[in-house]
């Protein structure tokens, strides 16, 4: 029995509920056998030590059936589990709250899986220290690209290779909306507008189009794989708002599209998240929401990955993916 | 730089080696040689063509050298920029005085811009250029790059450079 505390019950926090029903079968019969004891968001909660039916959960959540007497650091304290998954929302520059539901969590002894970059981009190497201190794993594969298996794919598909760089496509909405511009040569703030009525852009999108969320993404890559000590302050950041049609327009006509591309590199130690040329052969001349990443390594040479870096579901899918991993 | 010279020679034993040597010891690094035996000249000459990448301050020395050894030139042609790249601007690329970006690329000296594709909206909106560099090596290549964003910093215009190239 794998005894789970959730912390976060938003868009990921739901994806995960969703996913853990639908796959209950399979993991029983993969000898995981997951409990959820309790879920928080960030008005209330709800607990129960023999477990909480899922599909329950999200009934409650959605009718306002939280008990509202419960807070999150509460139930930490409280309950008993063996790991805690941490979906709040991301804030680059405090971590909070996730800092402290991971350093709680950790400190009642249990394994921790999050999808939040906040605690990661402001105390990576921290949080891991005191992680393995305590002989217990802190996984984070859907801080990153979300269902593309980015993290894994280095740590242990790749294992033993030394990475160079990483050059990626890590924010949907930045792919979505130069995919558009590239398609239909309209101007920046025309898609902005029509990807917000899609729900593909947030209502204040400066997070993605001013690559911050991108350059978070690098900020854990680059602590996590590439064995750097580096925070937001060490990433030159460019976003996406000052491309025009015409501009778009020059490049297709050459042969080229543009894209919004973080790069760590390990020689140089530099993190980069700029608007870049890419040719139309190239691999990272993707469409839509995806992400895509290619790794160059040592031994394996260039290595490429793509896939859905967001959505409830495929998030869900990379944590189950840590949650798996860690009981299997 | 990468340099090709052609010469007029005797079918003789020794002969290519006289041109090889001074390139060699001048630090050139032999890229293909051409040896036509079949071919000859109407003074009874077997021409070669010889390619090498060299230091551009090394090779007047290997001419002087190969004129010290009467060795006929017949044909010299340089290529000293090897390396391109193609970047975007964004910007009041015009208005920022468009011929002195270039120029300060030119001046450079290891890096010119031979290329430029201009792309002007309405007044007052900024402008799209696509322009190609060359310069005569990779490392050059990104300098002149720096440059050309320090210039971008300055004039308010975006430096867009290619990923992968």
């Amino acid at each position: 029995m794998v005894r789970i505390l959730l912390i976060g019950c938003g868009s990921v926090g739901r994806g995960f509920l969703k996913v853990i029903s639908r796959k209950m079968e399979w993991l029983r019969s993969a000898g995981i056998d997951p409990v959820i004891v309790g879920v928080t968001d960030s008005k209330g909660g709800l607990y129960d030590e023999n477990g909480l039916d899922p599909e329950d959960v999200l009934r409650k959540k959605a009718t306002g059936g939280f008990d509202n007497s419960i807070s999150s650091l509460d139930l930490i304290e409280k309950v008993d589990f063996d790991v805690g998954i941490e979906t709040t929302p991301t804030n680059a520059e405090t971590g909070e709250p996730g800092l402290t539901h991971i350093k709680k969590m950790l400190e009642r002894g249990a394994n921790v899986i999050t999808s939040n970059k906040g605690p990661l981009i402001v105390d990576f190497h921290g949080l891991c220290g005191f992680a393995k201190k305590r002989g217990l794993s802190l996984k984070y594969e859907a801080t990153v690209g979300g269902a593309m298996p980015l993290i894994s794919l280095i740590e242990k598909t790749l294992a033993g290779n030394e990475v160079y760089s990483i050059e990626g496509i890590f924010n949907g909405t930045c792919n979505y909306i130069l995919s558009r511009m590239e398609k239909e040569l309209f101007p920046f703030s025309h898609v902005l507008l029509e990807a917000q009525e899609l729900g593909i852009a947030e209502k204040d999108p400066s997070y993605d189009i001013e690559g911050i969320d991108t350059a978070g993404k690098l900020v854990i890559l680059a602590n996590a794989i590439m064995d750097m000590k580096v925070g937001m302050k060490d990433v030159e950041i460019r976003g996406i708002s000052e491309i025009t049609p015409e501009a778009m327009e020059l490049a297709t006509r050459n042969g080229y599209t543009i894209r919004l591309i973080g790069e760590v590199r390990k020689n140089t130690g530099k993190l980069r998240v700029y608007p870049r040329l890419v040719s139309k052969s190239h691999p990272l001349a993707i469409y839509g929401t995806l992400n895509a990443a290619l790794v160059k390594t040592d031994l394996a040479g260039e290595v490429f990955v793509s896939g859905r870096g967001a959505g409830s579901i495929e998030t869900a899918s990379a944590i189950l993916n840590d949650l798996i991993g860690l009981y299997s | 730089m990468r340099v090709t010279l052609e010469f007029e020679m005797l079918d003789i034993p020794g002969q290519l080696i006289s041109v090889l040597e001074p390139i060699a010891k001048n630090g050139g690094n032999i890229i293909s040689i051409i040896h036509s035996r079949d071919r000859f000249t109407p003074t009874k000459r077997v021409p070669v063509r010889v390619t090498f990448e060299i230091d551009e301050t090394r090779l007047n020395d290997v001419i002087e050298e190969l004129k010290n050894r009467n060795v006929t030139i017949v044909r010299f042609g340089e290529q000293r920029m090897l390396e391109k790249i193609t970047v975007l601007l964004i910007g009041h690329i015009v208005h920022t005085d468009l011929s002195d970006t270039i120029d300060r690329i030119d001046s450079l000296g290891y890096a010119e811009v031979i290329d430029l594709q201009l792309s002007m909206p309405e007044v007052n909106y900024p402008s799209a250029a696509l322009i190609t560099i060359s310069a005569i090596g990779k490392d050059e290549i990104e300098k002149a790059i720096d440059e050309l964003k320090k210039i971008g910093d300055k004039k308010g215009i975006l430096v867009i450079d290619p990923v992968g190239e």
